[in-house]
């Protein structure tokens, strides 16, 4: 294998703008250190597949709204409970004697909604198609054992449908590093139609240092042509998982969604089919977003429009003690991690 | 504002709050140092700290309450400076506990003092409406020899970062016995008598130290680079991690950097007796992969820098919030 380092540090060659979208490489490349590895004419971008950092206010201040009805416990994974709604978090909600549990895993939504029947369960569903099979098999394993208290406040995403819209709409990304995690459910064929689309190249990648160093010096030397390319092969199939699809399928079905900074998109979200309805804690309508302070640039900074430097809050009035948005919040939100690894400074 | 559970993480907000609150209204110079004990004169010089323990589970792989409200205690006199002499404890029981439950635990308590050739001198049990729970504080008191000067301002260009073992192992101990993850990880939960001991015999410059506990080994050195406002560079490569471990973090999405240990501690040392500190620690319990992991590069500016295996370089931030699982 050659060493791809000096390459990438003594490029000169046109300058290249190369997205990741997927929000566990952002926080990969920061672990890594490589935005410092790379000649200053190929900057990185962060895109909108942070899933906490796309939703939008008006969900968090549902589930807040939830936290506070007696009877109703809102479980959550960890990196929502500091994100700012509307009016408050789920930490502050918390504080205020809102019932939120924080859980690392789906499936003790199950165990805690049939040791406790008197209360309704209510899992914040958020996440793209990795996360959707595993809420679908909840769904699952809910249905099977009859436990009636357990709902899901969805805010489900699917990918290609972004990527095509930042492409679009921002343009100026000469190749996408692939997200690893959902195309191992998608498959790496997904983004064929979006390399041709718009002429440029695809590469999936994992999450180990030289993986991702592979994956960027691939998309320098094929850029500007349509190729998709697998550096993932032990976790990613051509075709993904289809049983994991079809799990979701069964359970969910496309519908517009809101992003964060981005509007609606149509078919760019997963809904709960009318036949599982039951399982809704009322996650339609959900689309309403506001900013939290005044000149906050989340939006820019999550379609790779501006780094998160550029921002004018960032390190100032925005930090992970002073998040303004949830893109400083969360462990995979690009402006969390230049925060903490120190990209947005010299 | 409300108390929430970033302020107990042991991270950035809890130093606010105690800042805020604590540091504020007590208004002592010595407690305003915020190292692990404080150090006061008198007879010679004391050494005095508290500690409260509230842990789920009570019982863990490696441990337990008992052993952990002795180890935390010891360890933060240890860190000052001092030799360890006499420890007070407090019990807050919830109504419900079982007595079986506390007498495995004051066993615990008293092998583990004995193993740190401290006594347990004071106490007290208050029990409070509740579902089982056993809460502990305890309060150590130790002494200072003459010539020992530990501080985190007292860290200098050209120091050696050492430290004594393998990061995280407790954190991720407790998380897996709390989540039903079964493993092999063992806490690593120990009172470090022994290798700081060691190193003050043979005559090693201690500059500071700290055990590694919450808020865990970023934290740490953070608090050394604001203190001693100097830069403090580190090889990844050279960090201790078990593999075990390091398959953890990697399932949940956290940093060994992050995470809390009970039996390790971070020592910075004059450059010329970086050799035989790491030498006493290997040779010590508790101690036998003990690493020089990086270096204090310059005086004048305050950062912790992370040289990682592919070469790169990244700043390390304190802890922020409560060092969550990412959730894709």
């Amino acid at each position: 294998m050659t060493d791809v380092r000096p390459f990438l540090k003594n490029y000169d060659g046109p300058p290249v703008r190369l997205m990741e979208v997927c929000g566990t490489h952002t926080a990969a490349i920061s672990k890594n250190g490589i935005a410092r590895m790379l000649s200053p004419a190929i900057r990185l971008i962060s895109g909108p597949g942070c899933p906490v950092c796309v939703t939008v206010t008006a969900y968090i201040d549902r589930l807040v709204e939830l936290s506070l009805r007696p009877g109703t416990v809102v479980l959550t994974f960890g990196d929502l409970m500091r994100v700012p709604g509307g009016r408050m978090s789920l930490n502050d909600a918390k504080a205020a004697g809102g019932n939120v549990r924080m859980v690392y895993s789906p499936m003790d939504a199950l165990r805690l909604a049939e040791s406790d029947p008197k209360n309704t369960y209510v899992f914040a569903a958020v996440g793209f198609e990795t996360t959707s099979a595993v809420y679908a098999a909840l769904l699952e394993d809910a249905e099977s054992e009859r436990i009636g208290n357990l709902k899901l406040l969805t805010s489900l995403k699917i990918m290609p449908p972004v990527i095509d819209w930042v492409c679009r709409n921002q343009g100026g990304v000469d190749g996408f590093i692939a997200p690893g995690h959902v195309s191992v459910i998608t498959g790496c064929k997904i983004y064929q139609p979006l390399a041709e689309r718009y002429g440029i190249p695809f590469v999936v990648a994992g999450f180990e240092g030289g993986q991702l160093l592979d994956a960027i010096y691939a998309l320098v030397k094929l850029r500007g042509r349509p190729r998709v390319m697998n550096l993932y092969p032990s976790a990613v199939r051509e075709n993904g998982n289809e049983e994991a699809r079809r799990a979701i399928r069964r359970y969910f079905e496309p519908c517009a969604a809101a992003w964060r900074g981005m509007g609606t998109i149509p078919g760019s979200g997963l809904m709960l089919r009318k036949e599982y309805s039951r399982f809704d804690a009322g996650s339609a309508g959900l689309d309403e977003d506001c900013n939290f302070s005044p000149g906050c640039l989340c939006a820019k900074v999550l379609t790779g429009a501006i780094s998160p430097a550029d921002c004018p809050r960032f390190g100032r009035l925005c930090t992970p003690q002073t998040p303004q948005g949830a893109c400083m919040v969360s462990q995979e939100g690009s402006c969390y991690n230049y925060y903490i690894s120190g990209r947005g400074s010299k | 504002m409300k108390i929430t559970m970033a302020h107990g993480s042991g991270g950035e907000s809890t130093s606010e709050l105690i800042a805020d609150i604590f540091e504020k209204s007590f208004n002592d110079p010595v407690l305003s140092k915020m190292e692990d004990s404080a150090v006061l004169p008198g007879a010679g010089r004391i050494a005095v700290t508290t500690d409260s323990f509230v842990v789920t589970p009570l019982f863990f792989p490696g441990g337990d309450i008992g052993r952990l409200c002795v180890c935390g205690t010891v360890n933060d006199l240890l860190m000052s400076g001092a030799d360890p002499e006499y420890l007070t404890c407090g019990f807050i029981l919830e109504e419900g506990a079982d007595t079986e439950d506390l007498r495995k635990i004051a066993v615990s308590m008293s092998r583990t003092a004995r193993e740190a050739g401290v006594r347990i001198v004071a106490g007290d049990t208050k029990v409070v409406e509740g579902s089982g729970g056993v809460y502990i504080n305890t309060a150590g008191v130790g002494f200072v020899p003459d010539g020992i000067n530990v501080g985190a301002s007292n860290c200098r260009e050209g120091d050696a970062v050492l430290l004594s073992g393998s990061l995280g192992d407790h954190h991720a101990a407790i998380l897996s016995k709390r989540m039903g993850i079964e493993n092999t990880i063992v806490s690593d939960c120990a009172p470090l008598v022994g290798m700081v001991d060691a190193m003050k015999r043979s005559g090693v410059r201690i500059h500071a130290m700290r055990d590694v506990t919450r808020g865990g080994l970023a934290t740490i050195l953070n608090e050394f680079a604001s203190a001693a406002v100097c830069r403090i560079g580190l090889d990844e490569s050279k960090i201790p991690v078990s593999p075990q471990v390091r398959g953890f973090c990697g399932i949940l999405g956290l940093d060994p950097l992050d995470m809390g240990n009970e039996g390790k501690m971070v020592a910075v040392v004059a450059p010329e007796d970086a050799e035989r500190a790491v030498g006493c620690m290997r040779k010590s319990r508790y101690g036998e992969n003990a690493a020089v992991i990086g270096r204090v590069e310059a005086e004048g500016e305050s950062a912790v820098l992370l040289k990682t295996p592919i070469g790169g370089t990244r700043v390390v931030g304190p802890l922020y919030g409560e060092g969550l699982p990412r959730i894709c």
